[in-house]
């Protein structure tokens, strides 16, 4: 690599900062507003030095919101579990299905199968609102209205097509001579999806499963609709701290980490996944 | 009984007939090249034979038995790729007993050692696909594809991504390698000189024709066809188009203003036109003009190797190449020479068909 001259270095390093910044600046403030009450919280001017208190999270993890209008009950804990049975619920719901589609999509032509990968795609496009209404008289019916499957199931609209398409082009990428060369060494299909391909494109899978877990981990409006109180993840419990004696902004504010920590551990592991098995495509075989 | 045998084998993609009625057979033992341009069909008819794709017609036969509709796993075959198609995630010594694991074979460890060292590859069995050398990859590769000593083995190009240096050493090496078992090799090149150093027979496909199986020195010496002839050689063939007349018994031909004895006057109808082909080494050139000389200016002269090549141009505007020792050559580009050839070194084809007339008959006659 070239040596690049000092201005250069103090820009990028400058440029860096400033966007390191922009976009670290509110994570950073939710995590200090969720060690303050509220009273500090909505002090002017706001100040950087304060008293620490755990009071949001000890409300959190006990249920119990102190309030001036009296105490309140708060399912936080429970919302998030719910997050989690969903969620992974729905990416391992859509690995199941997809990964083996992607497959079928990646390496064989079959008649209509261009359009059936489009459309499963195309609902990516839809508003969800659009799907909302007819969805929720469909499962008044089916009875599927605030279960867990029902959410799942409908959270596929978000995850299959997601998984459906990055994995079918981590197969596409695999020379299909590889797969020909196992099944002559004397392996049937199956062996050869289950021990080349699946493989091979694992990180491709790690990585779209990683992906549509934290889309359906955000979703609310599905939610919303289609589940009570006993069954809405994160997203919409966090409606509850908007109580009649105020906004609770220290509580959201740990709600918010806690919600989010998960999905960045998540993150943050499966990127060493994801450069190891970036750096394996890179060389093919 | 036969090892592979391929019976008027016919694939047809859209509008391409990619296999056009394919009939070869390959005894146990031998080594049969596949050689033809890109888009010939070699590939298609090993793919074929490997089960990836199935033949609109005809049937192909492995020890006498029918694979056609069969699963690849349970054909016998074992197949070099032109690309290697190494597991990546494998270590070589995985990829080379592959085979062998899924027939639950107990000596695999020994037999992965046996083969390893024949290849010379034993030190980087613990090494994965992307360690190794392109050299490496294409031995790890052939070890996979010779291990479980296969009845049929299929090599697609297997020196086409390897370096100048390790295609020689292969070359020399390859043939005894696959003569080790009995399998039935079919070995598909796209390089003439490979496919004459390697194989007992070739088996030249052009448009997803066979035009001509036979040993390496007759189909240099005979090809059945023009197109074959234009194939084999570097520089190639020397092509005119000519219409012999017959003069006091004998045959004659005008080419490029030199009359150009071809025989005697049975030896093939006259008044239709035919190709005459001369190989550039064996074309004559001197200074002494004569009735049998073309004659025609070098406009360049190429080192090649052991020989250096001429380009010459008639006087017709007619462009031939002419291949010299380089020790026996004494013209500079420039030079207004003759040219000869001897009639033993004539090669004929129809001029309509494209087929080789037999130059046997003709010799038989003078």
């Amino acid at each position: 690599m070239e040596h690049e001259s000092l201005a250069g270095r103090i820009f990028r390093g400058v440029a860096l900062t400033l966007i390191l910044v922009f976009f670290m600046f509110p994570i950073a403030w939710i995590l200090l507003m969720s060690f303050q009450t509220n009273e500090q919280i909505l002090r002017i001017p706001p100040r950087l030095l304060f008293e620490p208190t755990l009071a949001n999270y000890e409300a959190l993890i006990s249920g119990q919101l102190h309030t001036a209008a009296g105490n309140l009950e708060i399912t936080f804990m429970h919302n998030l579990w719910n997050s989690l049975v969903l969620s992974s619920g729905a990416v391992a719901l859509a690995l199941l299905l997809g990964v083996p589609a992607a497959y079928a999509f990646a390496r064989f032509k079959f008649r209509l199968g261009e359009t059936i990968a489009f459309t499963l795609l195309s609902f990516r496009f839809a508003p969800p609102l659009l799907v909302l209404l007819p969805l929720s008289l469909y499962y008044q019916e089916l009875g599927l209205n605030d279960t867990y499957f029902g959410i799942i199931w409908v959270y596929q609209l978000i995850a299959l097509p997601l998984i459906l398409w990055i994995v079918r082009g981590y197969f596409e990428d695999i020379s299909p001579d590889i797969e020909h060369a196992y099944r002559l060494a004397g392996h049937s299909w199956r062996e050869a999806f289950t021990r080349i391909a699946v493989p091979l494109a694992g990180p491709g899978i790690a990585a779209a499963g990683l992906l549509s877990f934290i889309f359906c981990w955000n979703n609310f409006v599905f939610a919303l609709i289609l589940a009570s109180a006993d069954k809405q993840p994160v997203t919409v419990g966090a409606l509850a701290f908007v109580t009649a004696s105020g906004i609770q902004y220290g509580q959201i504010a740990a709600a918010i980490v806690l919600s989010v920590t998960p999905t960045l551990l998540l993150a943050l592991y499966a990127q060493r996944y994801l450069v190891e098995g970036l750096s394996l495509g890179a060389v093919k075989g | 009984m036969a090892g592979l045998e391929v019976k008027s084998v016919t694939k047809v993609f859209g509008a391409v007939r990619t296999a056009d009625s394919l009939s070869l057979v390959v005894e146990p033992g031998e080594i049969v090249a596949v050689f033809g341009p890109s888009g010939g069909g070699k590939t298609v008819l090993l793919r074929m034979i490997a089960g990836m794709f199935e033949p609109d017609e005809g049937d192909i036969l492995v020890g006498g038995r029918s694979i056609v509709g069969a699963l690849p796993e349970r054909r016998g075959i074992g197949m070099a790729f032109q690309n290697f198609a190494l597991f990546p995630h494998m270590t070589a010594r995985d990829n080379i007993a592959s085979g062998l694991r899924a027939k639950g074979r107990a000596d695999a460890t020994s037999r992965v050692q046996a083969i390893s060292r024949l290849l010379k590859i034993e030190h980087v069995l613990g090494h994965m696909p992307r360690e190794l050398s392109n050299g490496q990859k294409q031995r790890t590769a052939l070890a996979r594809a010779l291990i479980g000593n296969p009845d049929v083995l299929l090599l697609d190009d297997p020196l086409r991504n390897v370096d100048a240096k390790l295609r020689y050493e292969m070359r020399l090496e390859l043939p005894s390698l696959l003569r080790r078992g009995t399998a039935a090799v079919l070995y598909v090149t796209q390089d003439y000189r490979e496919a004459m150093a390697i194989a007992d027979r070739i088996a030249v496909l052009v448009g997803g024709r066979l035009e001509q199986i036979a040993s390496p020195e007759e189909i240099y010496l005979s090809p059945a066809s023009v197109a074959v002839a234009r194939l084999f050689g570097d520089p190639t063939i020397n092509l005119a188009e000519m219409m012999p007349f017959t003069e006091h018994g004998t045959l004659f031909a005008v080419i490029s203003g030199a009359r150009v004895p071809l025989g005697m006057a049975d030896a093939l109808p006259a008044d239709r036109p035919y190709w005459l082909g001369v190989r550039p080494e064996d074309l004559g050139i001197s200074f002494s003009a004569g009735e049998d000389a073309m004659p025609a200016r070098v406009l360049a002269i190429t080192p090649m190797h052991e020989k250096a090549v001429l380009l010459l141009r008639f006087e017709d505007g007619k462009e031939w190449l002419a291949a010299l020792r380089p020790d026996a050559l004494n013209v500079a580009a420039g030079d207004a020479v003759f040219v000869r050839f001897a009639q033993e070194a004539v090669q004929l084809f129809d001029r309509e068909t494209g087929l080789r007339i037999s130059l046997s008959h003709r010799r038989q006659a003078a």
